[in-house]
């Protein structure tokens, strides 16, 4: 599937919810076992609210909205962010919903620009996060 | 105790050539509910790589790094290709910039990824905050 994009398009809401088992299988896939991912304990005593996503847990959170968007994988030329607010997860069933939101800024020889908006809780998570698709 | 200021514009050793598994990439798929049709990794699959770089340049004694007051601050990729599986990738890491802000130490790196014939598939960029004792 091929998707066109044009500058200035907003592109379709994904919203993925992140539990704890979420950030329990991503540290085993990702390598990352930082205990202030899994353990309230640890994460308290760095003076956090309680366990957090991996930062790039939702940075791949943010690369599937545009594989999505994209209609494919592979497409992602640039994709960056700054880790700004982190992304509460409490002990429980229905855990957080990360909305990511993206607009088209230009389309260029070098690609699709997208600028994402990356929330929970309707506060920013990511700071500036912005992508390069392949045209 | 201070991050060794000399380490900004110092490259370290590669890292011991990383074999991407079909495997490894599913797992990676499955925890960040990413699609993977056997070809493309996701896009934020290449930290596997870089955090090992990462590691390394954090556990160095000479560096003075105390790893539990490491946050990742930014994280950026731009891609060459996908990751594909059956790349064998190995890490090389610089340290681009080193400054105080705050009593923290702001490290950017910059982690080359490539293939097993030396050609560049991904670099990842990544800046560490490293918060000062009172910090």
């Amino acid at each position: 599937m091929t998707t066109t994009f044009e500058a200035g398009q907003a592109l379709p809401t994904q919203t993925f919810r992140v539990t704890r088992a979420d950030l329990v299988r991503y540290a085993g896939a990702s390598g990352d076992f930082n205990p202030i991912h899994w353990s309230d304990r640890v994460a308290g005593s760095v003076g956090l609210p309680g366990v957090i996503a991996h930062g790039m847990f939702t940075m791949a959170l943010a690369a599937r909205a545009l594989d999505s968007w994209a209609g494919g994988t592979g497409r992602v030329r640039e994709l960056g962010c700054k880790f700004t607010k982190p992304v509460v997860v409490p002990d429980d069933d229905e855990g957080v919903t990360v909305t990511v939101d993206g607009t088209v800024k230009a389309v260029t020889d070098e690609g699709v620009q997208v600028a994402l908006e990356v929330t929970c809780g309707g506060e920013k998570v990511l700071g500036q996060p912005k992508a390069v698709l392949r045209g | 105790m201070a991050v060794d200021p000399s380490l900004a514009g110092r490259t370290f050793p590669p890292t011991e050539p990383y074999e991407v598994s079909r495997e490894k990439i599913l797992e990676f798929a499955r925890a960040t509910g990413s699609v993977y049709d056997g070809e493309a990794a996701p896009a934020t699959f290449p930290i596997v790589v870089a955090f090992s770089a990462m590691t390394a340049l954090m556990e160095d004694p000479d560096v003075g790094i105390s790893l539990h007051r490491v946050v990742h601050g930014e994280q950026r990729f731009t891609y060459t290709r996908p990751v594909v599986a059956g790349d064998r990738l190995s890490a090389t890491l610089t340290v681009d910039s080193l400054r105080q802000i705050g009593g923290a130490d702001i490290i950017g790196t910059r982690s080359e990824l490539t293939d097993a014939d030396g050609t560049h598939v991904c670099t990842a960029f990544a800046t560490l905050v490293h918060r000062g004792e009172d910090a």
